[in-house]
């Protein structure tokens, strides 16, 4: 197959607004949003609605002894005091995770992290609720925590999931990927090996609005209204399903406005759980809200990967393998988010963007007395942690050969009449074209400007860094023959009905948390039906109004929802083109179809419009033999791989040497995910992901003190990027479409976070290159640098 | 206690616990649930609304202390169906994505303009660096902000 580098030719110039089809469009939903007439799940508010407040645990490690809630219950306003030991009469005491293990709703042996779930109240209102935690009782018999990672599985190390029958120590998982025999050949006959230990900490995507839910328990219908911030509403009604025993007709989940997701609010939490409960023991509409330490100590985290590289090249600098060794801290309980046949997510593209001779990859996975998660923050299934390694090893090797890091990856890039790729662990890459891509990142930066400046200030004493980094993600799980969730396989489904006006209904199975789903879909099917997008009402987030699919996550909405939606709208257009033949009384072969209307080939003064068509879809008129009233259609849509977007990202700053202050100067970001739909959104999506990689390259971190308490439990602690600390962002695109998707596009929504944090940490580490340095882990805060400069680097856990 | 205050030149009053923050008299005692709430910690300005005519954290302001006092919040910020410039720049130029920090950071804005109408970039990225925005990167908040001030 050969890829086509094309700058795509659009219907509509950037600043152009045209009814139809792909450009730049301003959204639907942000009339609502901007008047403050969103309504996410706290706005809910039902007659009779009570409040639910979590007690949490102080510790990382006790036995409960006891719990005591009477003072609880006789607190004012208090309608209910639920413990572990309630729970655990109804069954509940215990959830699977999306990992096929099981978490506690409400402790009742032990609790295992700081801020997991211990009973809960239902009060009047919030105060009275908060009020009442105050007063239960409960007695802890401290234990022993693990919290450094690398002594879980000492012989002596404390059990921590004592729940496990046979379980005798802190074993989670191990996974290999690749050819070890195959890859150790390859270091050996190497000129040059480099290993880099490298640390990803542990991060939180701390989304704006934190996790919540409001239950509302019918028990004459026997139904379950469950607004709730997922991203994953139909999954979620599933395991609720499996989970509470409830009939899943009977199950109604509803997401509404999401204040952001970013796979935080992929996994079911014990407080969505403890709602239902609360609702189906009072009676009432129940709302829980967690407050925002409970969300940064308690709900899925990301990253947590320490890893050490090692790459193999030539003396002239071709990069022969990439082997690396992993070990996984997944907290107390694995509750990641992904493939269950993909433990550790798809961290095996660590081979990066680079025709190699030999990987391969040895992870094992632990238990620690840290919250559960694993999955979350924008990291296409952990391809974040993939990207950080290889283009963090690669920029040690460039180093080691003293080579130009744009030059090392340029002669080493996959090329394009090697598309359709497939790497030494298995994965097949759909299409790219990466060089060019390279280039257009350089010419916007000035790279070699920009080399120059740096040789002069390095002469003077200034610290300027410049960091690359070229990603490519595998996204848009996925096929289902090899995945699938708790046996739910990652299809999404889409329904599409045109009413007699030649307005339309489209029904997704995901759910935007932010990414602008009712105005891209539109567009979707606007370029496929030639329906105006305003003509098109995009529904969404309710499992009662819409077909099942997997949800929003990994960035798969646009490469799985996507394509179905475009499918389902070329099922309605053939349909129309039927009926459009009996209209024009000519066969379907003498009709073309030109957006929004099918002529008569070579008299185009004969045509009917898809409106003219939708009314006499559902008019008095005969309509062809066989052909059904109604103009509507419905489909699943299973991907037949996944898609994989590729960017070129370069990162300028500068250190100050006397406080090691880093300053992003400036960040060029060309992004590639095949077709374009709206390119507004995607600079939107693009952005913010850079964002997210100055946070964890420089700010953010979740870490904990020895007895296992959470040290970033709140946003005066866990560093968030202001509007201060970025910069006015550059950016830019190629267009390599996808070969197997309908319209070519590849998904867009976790590039920037997968891809920006390597150029940023490659960017400082060329600052301190005149101090020797050659590698410093994230968070690159100036205390970190600091020592960094001063030969003290250390791993950041 | 009863407090009185103004919300959108509306005058209100209410009886209430002394202890009750302003957000949550806003929005759930008033059903005005544009100001939103995101940490406990005056870092996140989700619950920014205008005090007086000056940006206040609504998380951190009891509901007393704004008795007899004029509290302006997003809902309070179109004319009828005519929008504020910094409404209408917010979607021009994709200044928002989940909307959930957008309504803070309108008000933060709005007093922005009122008391600089021309503000330079440096001055509107210091205006908004006490409010976070985990979706959009800021540098279309500071599009959307020159937009207003152009069309103002």
């Amino acid at each position: 197959m050969t890829t086509v580098h094309e700058s795509r030719t659009s219907s509509f110039d950037d600043n152009d607004q045209k009814p139809v089809g792909f450009g730049r469009m301003l959204r639907k939903e942000d009339p609502r949003l901007i008047r403050g007439r969103g309504r996410f799940t706290d706005d809910v508010q039902l007659p009779g609605m009570l409040h639910l407040a979590i007690l949490r645990s102080p510790f990382a490690h006790a036995r409960v002894v006891s719990v005591d809630t009477s003072a609880a219950e006789a607190s004012p306003g208090v309608r209910a005091v639920v413990t572990g030991e309630t729970l655990k009469g109804l069954g509940l005491a215990w959830m699977p995770t999306l990992s096929n293990d099981v978490q506690a709703v409400l402790a009742t042996d032990k609790v295992r992290f700081q801020g997991q779930e211990v009973a809960f109240v239902v009060a009047d209102d919030r105060y009275a609720a908060r009020d009442a935690l105050e007063l239960i009782d409960v007695e802890y018999d401290v234990l022993d925590p693990v919290i450094d990672v690398r002594q879980a599985l000492a012989p002596d190390a404390p059990l921590i999931r004592d729940d496990l029958e046979g379980k005798t120590n802190n074993h989670c998982f191990d996974w290999e990927t690749g050819d070890a025999d195959e890859t150790e050949a390859v270091f050996a006959r190497a000129d040059v090996v480099v290993a880099q230990d490298i640390v990803y900490p542990r991060v939180h995507p701390a989304p704006m609005e934190t996790c919540g839910a409001v239950a509302d328990f019918d028990a004459v219908e026997g139904k379950l209204k469950l607004w709730s911030t997922t991203q994953a509403p139909h999954a979620h009604r599933t395991l609720y399903a499996i989970v509470a025993g409830l009939p899943e007709h009977k199950i109604q989940v509803i997401a509404p406005d999401i204040g952001g997701g970013f796979g935080n609010k992929v996994p079911i939490y014990p407080g969505y759980v403890c709602a239902i409960v609360g609702s189906i023991v009072t009676g009432k509409p129940v709302k829980w809200m967690e407050d925002r330490s409970e969300n940064l100590i308690s709900t899925g985290f990301a990253r947590d990967y320490i890893m050490r590289g090692e790459i193999a090249a030539t003396r002239d600098g071709k990069i022969l393998g990439i082997r690396t060794n992993v070990l996984a801290d997944h907290g107390a309980f694995n509750g990641t988010a992904a493939p269950v046949k993909y433990p550790a997510g798809f961290f095996g593209v660590f081979t990066g963007s680079y025709d190699l001779e030999a990987a391969y990859c040895k992870m094992t996975a632990v238990y620690t007395n840290k919250a559960p998660g694993g999955v979350a923050y924008a990291c296409s299934f952990r391809i974040t942690e993939a990207v950080y390694l290889v283009e963090r090893i690669v920029d040690c090797l460039a180093a080691e050969l003293d080579m130009d890091p744009a030059e090392l990856r340029l002669k080493n890039f996959i090329q394009p009449d090697q598309f359709p790729y497939t790497t030494k662990t298995g994965w097949v890459y759909d299409s790219g074209n990466y060089e060019p891509t390279m280039r257009q990142a350089m010419d916007i930066a000035g790279y070699a400007e920009l080399r120059a400046e740096q040789a002069e200030k390095r002469a003077r004493g200034e610290l300027m860094g410049i960091g690359i980094s070229f990603f490519t993600e595998a996204v848009g799980a996925g096929p289902r023959k090899n995945m699938d969730i708790l046996g739910l396989g990652m299809a999404d489904g889409c329904e599409l009905r045109v009413h007699p006006t030649g307005k339309a209904v489209v029904r997704l199975s995901v759910k935007t948390q932010g990414q602008g789903h009712e105005t891209t879909f539109a567009q979707i099917v606007a370029e496929e039906i030639g329906i105006p997008p305003a003509d098109i009402e995009v529904v969404h987030g309710d499992t009662d109004q819409t077909p099942f699919g997997l949800g929003t996550y990994g960035s798969r909405s646009t490469p799985v929802s996507g394509a179905a939606a475009a499918l389902v709208a070329r099922k309605v257009r053939d349909k129309a083109q039927l009926i459009a033949s009996a209209m024009l009384e000519v066969t379907v072969a003498d009709l073309e179809w030109v957006k929004g209307s099918f002529q008569v080939k070579g008299d185009p003064a004969k045509a009917v419009t898809i409106q003219q068509i939708a009314m006499r879809a559902h008019g008095a008129g005969d309509l062809p033999d066989g052909v059904e009233g109604g103009l509507e259609a419905q489909i699943c849509y299973n991907p037949s791989n996944l898609t994989y977007p590729h960017g070129a990202y370069i990162c300028v700053v500068d250190v100050d040497p006397g406080t090691a202050q880093v300053k992003v100067r400036r960040f060029i970001a060309v992004d590639d995910c095949g077709t374009r739909i709206n390119p507004m959104i995607i600079e939107g999506q693009v952005h913010g992901g850079l964002t997210d990689g100055v946070g964890m390259a420089l700010m953010e971190m979740i870490s904990f003190d020895e007895d296992g308490n959470c040290l970033g439990a709140s946003l005066m602690d866990y560093l968030i990027p202001t509007a201060l600390e970025v910069p006015d962002w550059e950016t830019g695109y190629t267009v390599t479409p996808s070969p197997h998707h309908p319209i070519g596009a590849k998904g867009v929504g976790e590039s920037a976070t997968v891809g920006s944090p390597p150029a940023i940490v490659n960017a400082v580490v060329d600052a301190l290159k005149p101090y020797g340095v050659r590698h410093a882990d994230m968070p690159l805060t100036p205390s970190r640098v600091w020592d960094a400069m001063r030969g003290r680097a250390t791993p950041p856990i | 206690m009863q407090v009185t205050m103004t919300v959108n030149d509306v005058e209100v009053t209410r009886e209430i616990e002394g202890r009750l923050l302003l957000v949550h008299f806003l929005r759930d005692v008033l059903s005005l649930t544009g100001t939103h709430w995101g940490c406990d910690t005056s870092n996140c300005g989700t619950c920014v609304v205008l005090l007086d005519g000056e940006p206040v954290k609504s998380c951190t302001v009891l509901a007393a202390m704004a008795g007899g006092h004029e509290v302006r919040t997003v809902e309070g910020l179109a004319d009828g169906a005519e929008l504020d410039p910094i409404q209408e720049g917010f979607m021009q130029c994709h200044g928002l994505q989940c909307g959930f920090c957008t309504p803070g950071m309108m008000m933060t804005c709005r007093a922005l303009l009122d008391n600089n109408p021309d503000p330079t970039d440096a001055e509107i990225r210091e205006a908004i660096s006490g409010q976070i925005c985990r979706c959009t990167g800021y540098a279309t908040i500071v599009r959307s902000v020159r937009w207003a001030s152009v069309h103002s």
